[in-house]
């Protein structure tokens, strides 16, 4: 068994995620599969792809459910990015889409004058710079972080989800996984 | 406002490196896995890796490279050069580059633009424009055509692209200075971000463009100068900006 699921929805990258994993000791497993969902140590919810596409696909799959269940047990998980957005109520992302609502809020369309928001910015209160790639960002009273005035990172439970890359993120980025990985 | 990003270019033919770094303590310079670790540590926000020959025999070679480079990299890392397709897109996106950059195919058949940006998100899409005389060129800047730059852009940000990689190709090569006022001018008619390409000869060459823009591609600078990247990020922190603060791994 290995320690990590990385859950697939279809959306490609899951390289720099399981990468990133690796460098912090954890071995890795990509699957949309409920059952390996349910065993896996630690769940990570990543991020890359479409919001209406990626919700599908988790239904579809019975990956929803899974991660359903592992919340209310109080199990560890991490959202990446969209993997984060996903898990809130709802989402402005293709006009329209329901999220899984493990935690309370909604996505929004990002709007600074520069979108997507791209590039290093600093963190509070933690005071590190992470790498952000997005056009939109949670209205959240789950957060626990934010940068530029942006919520950046949401709790709720046992959940925990960051707007950022962790795994682009440089020395920042792995030490942030290590600690939401090591959660009990 | 995110940080304004350093963005070292590794220009990549056959699997190589061209255009040597001089530098000592490498065991290789013409190796790009080793390269895009040392800029990596030396301070690099992102870096793009541009396939300059691009020939289809190279696809495979390209590939693996991307995949070795995903590997050992922890900052965001862009591919360009041979992209014109959907397919070739993914393949390089789901090897584990995060972006990919293209300007002739884009030129060509901008619902390219779109195409990827639906699959992958904006964030993954760097139309690049070689600009010259106020129009975009191709073929590695040899060829001008009949697009003018600043509406080229425009349509491009509203097709979907995430950012402009914006070459001058009379200052680059040039080491005196980015066009500060193309740059500028293309960054006021799109909402989307903007990289300065081309004629960085000096920090304050550079810093001159960051306040300007959002990102800053350098190459020369930093290939030929013994001092490199960290040097570099230095002046330009001695210049007063701001940088991202980086942070060893404990």
């Amino acid at each position: 068994m290995s320690d990590v699921v990385v859950v697939d929805y279809g959306a490609g990258n899951t390289h720099s995620v399981r990468a990133a994993l690796s460098r912090v000791g954890r071995t890795s497993v990509v699957s949309s599969d409920p059952e390996t969902i349910l065993a896996a140590e630690r769940v990570v919810l990543p991020g890359v792809g479409s919001a209406r596409s990626a919700m599908h696909h988790l239904l579809e799959t019975g990956a929803a459910s899974a991660l359903h269940e592992r919340f209310a047990k109080g199990d560890p998980i991490l959202g990446v990015c969209l993997g984060m957005q996903l898990a809130l109520e709802t989402t402005e992302e293709d006009g329209g889409v329901f999220g899984l609502g493990l935690l309370q809020g909604h996505v929004k369309r990002l709007t600074s004058s520069r979108v997507p928001r791209l590039g290093w910015a600093i963190v509070e209160p933690w005071g590190d710079a992470y790498y952000f790639a997005h056009s939109y960002g949670a209205d959240s009273s789950d957060t626990v972080a934010t940068s530029d005035g942006i919520s950046v990172a949401v709790q709720s439970g046992s959940f925990f989800g960051v707007q950022f890359h962790p795994e682009k993120s440089g020395a920042a980025g792995l030490e942030i996984l290590e600690q939401c990985l090591s959660l009990v | 406002m995110p940080l304004p990003r350093l963005i070292p270019c590794l220009d990549v033919a056959h699997g190589r490196v061209m255009k040597g770094v001089s530098f000592v303590g490498l065991r290789d310079v013409g190796d790009p896995v080793e390269l895009a670790t040392f800029y990596s540590a030396g301070g690099a926000d992102e870096l793009v890796l541009l396939d300059i020959a691009a020939t289809p025999d190279d696809t495979e070679t390209m590939t693996s490279v991307v995949v070795q480079v995903a590997e050992v990299l922890d900052i965001p890392f862009t591919v360009g050069g041979g992209v014109r397709s959907v397919d070739d897109a993914s393949r390089i996106i789901e090897s584990g580059a995060d972006r990919v950059s293209f300007n002739s195919a884009a030129l060509a058949n901008p619902s390219l633009i779109t195409a990827i940006a639906n699959r992958y998100g904006s964030q993954a899409v760097v139309v690049a424009i070689d600009a010259g005389g106020g129009v975009v060129h191709t073929h590695g800047g040899r060829v001008a055509t009949t697009s003018k730059v600043l509406p080229w852009a425009m349509e491009a940000a509203e097709r979907g692209a995430g950012e402009i990689l914006l070459t001058s190709i009379f200052h680059d090569g040039q080491r005196r200075g980015f066009d500060l006022e193309l740059t500028g001018e293309v960054r006021s008619v799109v909402s989307i971000p903007v990289i300065a390409s081309g004629g960085a000869g000096n920090a304050q060459h550079v810093a001159d463009a960051l306040r300007i823009t959002d990102a800053a591609l350098i190459a020369s600078i930093v290939h030929e100068n013994p001092a490199g990247l960290p040097g570099l990020r230095r002046e330009l922190e001695e210049l007063g900006i701001q940088l991202r603060p980086l942070k060893e791994r404990v």
